[in-house]
């Protein structure tokens, strides 16, 4: 299944990790149904990489992690998703590109490395957004539902849940080193499934995310039961693009929606 | 009386609207008994899980208040505060949650009246409501849950 992008990606990759300009690659190789992500320091292994449109999944929930990386220079291969969320990782500070070497493929398939943020934000901006109609099918369900009905919905979804939090470790916002879930003084969520802690849970997450969601989809993607967990944080990007038009472009400048204003946010409900 | 009397938790920024609510009383002014007033320094302090708190603890409808925009004694507290209630109201109506019983406001020291107003609308609205029972019943398992953990 390899392609001209994945020898030109393993060349590239063997190559720097030869001169010792890099450590640590974080790609994709084959698994025995779908690509996997793979860990390769040794210059010998650049061959098992690949990537093409089955490499979905977002690898840069790696990058905080500090007993993976430790102070090695890291090459990540990057999906457009996974673009966003280093993008939003740089501007708060998680990473750092004189120890990140990004790449990813180009639509002509040509292999690209980013050498700044702008370079980043400039490819996200051109790139075309990878449509998830499954996502914008049931989207549009849950809007023309009363609201009765979608808390029937999401009641009887999330009751489910049984809080294996696969949705925060597979997130790559997700980064605390203590989760509000985990704190007892005061508890804040009970910390064993029930409807009402597993609401609560989602919510704090859903918050959490505001404005810092790269829609990657992950969380839901993770979900061993398939939980449609992944839509609220939809519904929360769409919300503040809509009321604070914020969006991708604007994540330069530092902050996210809620840890920044402006006095002339509009709003109709506060009477 | 058999008519319903809904619960009312009010979160308040103590500067203005707890200011504010002070005159209500000292003006003789007359509002619904059944509001219970919880004080923050600023509305800005008042995080979202409080709201989710008063629910599950048997609130039928909630307050939430402070100073209006530009006047905030912590300058910003309450810019930030708007768009947290902007983000988290979108949400909770995506859930299913009923948005419609959490009233949000701007009252300031000087709108003693103002505060009787928001308080008897509220009430009014949540007693035509009735109770919160569908939150509630998600809650109940909850402290189920908890009695058969802490008492074996």
């Amino acid at each position: 299944m390899k392609n001209t992008f994945s020898s030109e990606l393993s060349q590239k990759v063997a190559s720097m990790l030869e001169s010792g300009e890099v450590q640590l690659v974080i790609g994709y190789e084959e698994g025995t149904k779908r690509p996997r992500p793979c860990f390769i320091s040794d210059a010998a292994d650049a061959g098992k990489l690949i990537f093409d449109e089955r490499c979905t999944g977002n690898l840069t929930v790696y990058l905080t992690k500090k007993e993976l990386i430790g102070d090695s220079k890291v090459v990540v291969t990057a999906s457009y998703f996974a673009l966003r969320s280093i993008l939003r990782l740089l501007t708060e500070n998680q990473v750092n590109l004189e120890k990140l070497v990004v790449l990813t493929v180009s639509a002509e398939g040509h292999l690209i490395q980013f050498e700044t943020t702008d370079d980043i934000a400039a490819f996200i901006k051109s790139a075309p957004v990878p449509a998830r109609e499954d996502d914008q099918v049931l989207m549009q369900k849950l809007e023309a539902m009363s609201r009765e009905e979608r808390w029937e919905f999401w009641s009887e979804e999330l009751s489910k849940c049984f809080k294996c939090y696969a949705c925060r470790a597979a997130c790559p916002m997700c980064y605390c080193t203590k989760c509000v879930v985990e704190e007892n003084r005061p508890q804040w969520i009970q910390p064993w499934a029930s409807t009402l802690a597993n609401i609560e849970w989602h919510i704090n997450r859903a918050m959490h995310m505001t404005g810092r969601c790269s829609d990657c989809g992950a969380c839901g993607s993770a979900c061993p039961l398939g939980l449609p967990v992944h839509l609220l944080s939809k519904k929360i990007t769409e919300e503040v693009e809509t009321s604070f038009g914020m969006n991708l472009n604007d994540t330069l400048q530092g902050g996210n929606a809620l840890s920044t204003f402006k006095p002339e946010d509009k709003e109709t409900f506060i009477k | 009386m058999s008519e319903f009397e809904p619960k009312i938790v009010a979160f308040v920024c103590n500067w203005c609207t707890y200011a504010g609510a002070d005159l209500t009383g000292t003006s003789r002014i007359k509002y619904a008994s059944n509001v219970k007033i919880v004080r923050f320094p600023c509305t800005g302090r008042i995080d979202f899980m409080l709201l989710l708190k008063a629910f599950s603890e048997g609130a039928d409808g909630i307050i939430v208040s402070g100073c209006h925009p530009n006047d905030c004694h912590y300058t910003s507290g309450n810019f930030h505060a708007r768009r947290r209630w902007l983000i988290f109201r979108s949400l909770l109506n995506f859930l299913g949650i009923d948005v419609n019983r959490i009233q949000y406001s701007w009252v300031s020291a000087a709108e003693g009246a103002k505060w009787a107003e928001v308080v008897n609308t509220t009430v009014t609205k949540v007693r035509e409501l009735g109770p919160y029972t569908e939150y509630r019943k998600a809650a109940d398992y909850v402290e189920q849950q908890e009695r058969e953990v802490f008492n074996g």
